[in-house]
């Protein structure tokens, strides 16, 4: 990291991390989210940074032990804004939020356990009225409130944004990734625990939850004569077929064209 | 003029020493505490000295003969001289030993100077270059100014005439002598060794190495648990001053003899790492000051004197250079060649888990796949990040008996993670049959089995390793079984030796743990197993570090391969001296690059044996060296050459026979 130069330009910056409690793939156990993971480690490398962790949820131990996760990267406090188990924590990031008045919101992009819609950053945004900006790779610098930001694509691809703060941001996979948690630092980390009232998710009480399945997925049969076909067979990429790009459109167009493709799709009726 | 002046030589000396041995003792004491038996252990020196030290130095007959000479004669003469001419009892009896003191301690003196001519590359230069000398001058200073005591030159000969002169320069060969071995003693010098080598001893922070009269196994390898229930204390070591005081004691004793260096097989293979100078800059960092002045051989590709410490600062900087860097203490695969191999009974891998213990518990910092090996012990508790709920999987067909069925059985089959390794699992597959074969009853844990923790606690992981052992602990109490018998040495040992601190008064954690080469010799013994006539080619027999220097079991391996018709080709480094595969210690994981790997070397000296096969024991070795690519000799462990020369039809044991044939069965065709 060019530390030096970033150093001057950053100064003061104040970032919020947004985290979860995550959950194991395999085993189902408690841990710190790994996207959740991916945007402290973000924060952490901007120079300079004030980084706050956020969370709002219901703190029983086995969640905190999992929050620690997040401490032990190397942050002394975590704050911890305490919430029943269904209750719609939107509102009450949002008036923390105002209340604190970072630059900048990193968080992951879908959490691990619960509704893992993968809403919560955009009703956030909306509900702040700041910009959002998805996959973020890198935040490249921060000068004068606006910052240049690297967007992931698909394969690889990046695209560089010029955002003006506050802003709020969301990592996935695709940023680098976290760094080990240390079990002294996650231990002595502290939170700053405070009760807030809970605003209760009406529709969520409404909803069923079970186990997500694997789907199995549909076998790519290849017929290949050489290894050169199977390898580029294995190797293309998923062929979408049809789509457009618009380009210099209206509005009206633009919502035009997508309206279309979502009735041709079936999703709209 | 020698008579008023050598008393006063002498208790100069004596004095300056003194005062040396005070700083030095200051040095230490700036280690964590640590309590001792302090008288106890002072008056067990000579036994541990002459017992236990010299069994170690004795591997080396040339040094040992020297050293009993060297020491030996300057032990004698320096109390005598005291006696003799410090306090003047001109005694002609005494004068004579005290010629003969001299006379031994010239001799090894010599010895020692031969022995630098030129210096093997694992001794250091500087200082010890001189010590030959140093020893000379003492021996012969002591010898001439004696000569008058014992009655062979006249009384006042150094009185008159040309005898001043010689007085003068006895003189000066005398301050020489005393200056090397009673003032460098303390103050740093190379006979530094003797004095914090002695107390070393008396306070050593393993007492269970040494022997005592009763006899019996002396052997302490099992690391020790570091204490996690303070919450605001420092985890593992970060500074010199965070070691106790006796292991800087210990490091501070090091004699720089380099045999460490020399079995060393990341240092052999060209890895930033060589134990002894790691020793010496630990006694660099409580002292103070920088590497410059170490003559030895560098760490591979790191040149001496660009790095210094301090007592309280850190050891391994987070950013830059300190007193060492952190690649040199994550390339050692914890083979304990080092340890073995000591004379002054050093504990290079304790040292080297401490620090490593503060770089993964406090600053994160494990290396290469390291992080992510540990996220899966802590999440899936097994190192591969398989799903727990797996670990039979590759047993589908073997039907064995779990123990949260049958709640007891005499043997508790410990599978390890090798259960999530293709090749491993043949190696299991051959051990289940030959257990059958013999009708032996036995059960697994199954799913309810976690890793051992051996790696977490080897990567600095105490508390990864505390949890899993403890999970594994209430487990293991849940059943009754007589012993616990396990194809994995790294289990075996931690199992073994690292459990019982563990354990609780409700769960208690000692347990009967037993390799499975062990158990198959017993089983071989009591005429329970039948073989074919051996018709392979030659074999050799490459000892695992965890099994052979870790638990002292060389024997019963090799007794099942004669069982078995095999005669060993041994390798040049078997037994104690076994090469390890460099697959201990998490070495595979963090991954240091060096000039050559370590397998590589070890098939090499597979290949100087011309043998055509090497029976292994351990599923890291087997993995290790079956990836040494090929030309090369063919790997199977103890149990798969025990399974194929299976006589099946032979009486077995009446018991479980009936049952266990169509598993049996099964096995064969499988
Ligand atoms: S334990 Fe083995 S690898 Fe580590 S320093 Fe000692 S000899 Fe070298
Ligand atoms: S640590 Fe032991 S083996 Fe190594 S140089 Fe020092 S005294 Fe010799």
């Amino acid at each position: 990291m060019p530390h030096d130069a970033n150093a001057r330009a950053n100064a003061g910056l104040n970032v919020a991390v947004l985290v979860s409690v995550g959950r194991h793939p395999l085993t189902a156990g408690t841990r710190r989210a790994d996207q959740d993971a991916r945007a402290v480690e973000m924060a952490l490398t901007l120079e300079n940074a004030a980084i706050s962790l956020l969370h709002a949820g219901p703190a029983d131990p086995e969640r905190q032990q999992a929050l620690r996760g997040y401490l032990g990267m190397g942050l002394d406090t975590l704050d911890l804004l305490e919430q029943s188990a269904d209750a719609d924590v939107i509102s009450v990031l949002e008036e923390e939020v105002r209340h604190r008045a970072p630059q900048l919101i990193l968080t992951g992009s879908r959490a691990e356990a619960g509704e893992a819609s993968g809403a919560l950053p955009f009703l956030l945004a909306e509900a702040l009225g700041w910009p959002i900006v998805t996959s973020l790779a890198a935040v490249e610098k921060v000068e004068n409130g606006t910052a240049v930001m690297l967007q992931a694509l698909p394969r690889g691809k990046r695209r560089r944004l010029r955002v003006r703060l506050p802003a709020l941001a969301t990592v996935d996979a695709s940023a680098p990734p976290a760094r080990q948690s240390a079990f002294g630092p996650a231990r002595r980390g502290k939170f700053e625990h405070q009760t807030r009232p809970s605003e209760v998710d009406e529709p969520l009480s409404g909803w069923q939850f079970q186990e997500a399945r694997k789907r199995p997925k549909r076998l790519k049969i290849v017929k290949a004569s050489s290894a050169r076909d199977r390898f580029k067979a294995a190797a293309a990429k998923a062929e979408g077929g049809g789509g457009q790009t618009l380009a210099d459109v209206t509005p009206e167009q633009g919502a035009e064209a997508i309206f279309k493709l979502l009735k041709e799709e079936g999703v709209l009726r | 003029m020698l008579d008023t002046l050598l008393p006063v030589l002498l208790f100069t000396a004596l004095a300056l020493a003194a005062l040396g041995a005070v700083r030095r003792v200051r040095l230490w004491r700036q280690g964590r505490s640590s309590s001792v038996p302090v008288l106890k252990g002072l008056l067990r020196v000579p036994r541990r000295y002459l017992v236990d030290l010299h069994h170690v130095v004795e591997r080396d007959k040339y040094i040992s003969h020297t050293h009993v000479a060297t020491a030996g004669g300057f032990v004698l003469a320096a109390l005598l001289a005291i006696v003799v001419h410090g306090f003047g009892l001109q005694s002609a009896m005494l004068g004579w030993v005290l010629l003969a003191a001299t006379t031994s301690m010239f001799i090894g003196s010599l010895l020692v100077a031969k022995r630098r001519r030129p210096p093997p590359s694992r001794l250091s230069k500087g200082p010890w270059m001189r010590l030959p000398k140093s020893l000379m001058a003492f021996s012969i200073g002591m010898f001439v100014v004696t000569l008058p005591t014992a009655g062979i030159l006249p009384e006042g000969v150094f009185q008159q005439g040309l005898g001043w002169i010689a007085a003068l320069v006895l003189a000066a060969i005398i301050v020489w002598g005393l200056g090397e071995m009673f003032f460098g003693m303390t103050w740093g010098g190379p006979m530094k060794h003797a004095f914090a080598g002695a107390l070393h001893l008396a306070w050593h922070r393993r007492p269970e190495r040494f022997s005592d009269k009763t006899g019996g196994e002396h052997r302490s390898t099992g690391l020790k648990a570091l204490r996690l229930d303070e919450p605001d204390a420092k985890l593992g070591v970060e500074t010199p001053a965070d070691f106790t005081w006796n292991q800087l004691l210990g490091f501070d004793a090091c004699v720089q003899c380099g045999r460490c260096e020399a079995m060393c097989p990341a240092f052999a293979a060209g890895q930033p790492l060589n134990p002894k100078k790691l020793i010496q800059d630990m006694v660099v960092g409580m002292a103070g000051g920088s590497d410059a002045r170490y003559y030895g051989s560098p760490y591979p590709g790191k040149p001496v004197g660009e790095h210094a410490g301090s007592p309280f600062g850190p050891i391994v900087a987070r950013e830059g250079t300190s007193l060492v860097d952190a690649e040199t203490l994550w390339s050692c695969t914890t083979c304990r060649a080092c340890v073995e191999e000591c004379p002054m009974m050093i504990e290079h891998v304790d040292a080297i888990v401490d620090m490593r213990r503060f770089l993964t518990l406090e600053h994160g910092n494990t290396p290469n796949k390291g992080a992510e090996v540990l996220d899966n012990l802590i999440a899936t508790d097994n190192p591969g990040g398989f799903d727990p709920g797996s670990r039979l999987h590759w047993a589908a067909d073997l039907n064995l008996p779990l123990m949260a069925d049958k709640k007891e059985a005499d043997v508790l089959l410990w599978l390890g993670d090798g259960v999530f390794d293709m090749r491993n699992q043949r190696t299991l597959r051959a051990f289940i049959s030959v257990m059958r074969a013999a009708g032996v009853d036995f059960a697994v844990l199954g799913n309810e089995e976690r890793d051992s923790g051996d790696v977490a606690r080897r990567l600095g992981d105490e508390a990864t390793f505390q949890t899993l052992a403890r999970r594994n602990i209430k487990t293991l109490a849940q059943y009754r079984f007589s012993r616990i018998v396990t194809c994995d040495p790294h289990s075996f040992h931690v199992l073994k030796n690292e459990y019982g601190e563990l354990g609780t008064s409700e769960t208690p954690a000692t347990y009967h743990v037993q390799h499975h080469s062990t158990y198959i010799s017993e089983l071989v013994s009591a005429n329970k197993l039948s073989f074919k006539a051996w018709k392979g080619g030659s074999v050799t027999y490459h000892d695992p570090c965890y099994l052979g220097r870790y638990n002292g079991e060389y024997e019963a391996p090799r007794d099942v391969l004669k069982a078995l018709g095999i005669e060993i080709k041994e390798m040049a480094r078997s037994g104690y001296r076994s090469r390890c595969c460099g697959g201990g210690g998490g070495a595979p994981i963090t991954d240091i690059p060096g000039k050559q790997r370590i397998p590589d070397m070890r098939m090499e000296d597979v290949r100087d044996t011309g043998a055509d096969l090497v029976a292994v024991g351990c599923p890291q070795c087997t993995a290790m060296l079956e990836g040494v690519v090929e030309p090369r000799a063919e790997i199977k462990d103890i149990a798969e050459l025990v399974a194929d020369a299976l006589v099946i039809d032979a009486p077995v044991g009446k018991a479980d026979s009936t049952r266990a044939a169509p598993a049996l069965a099964l096995e064969e065709t499988s």
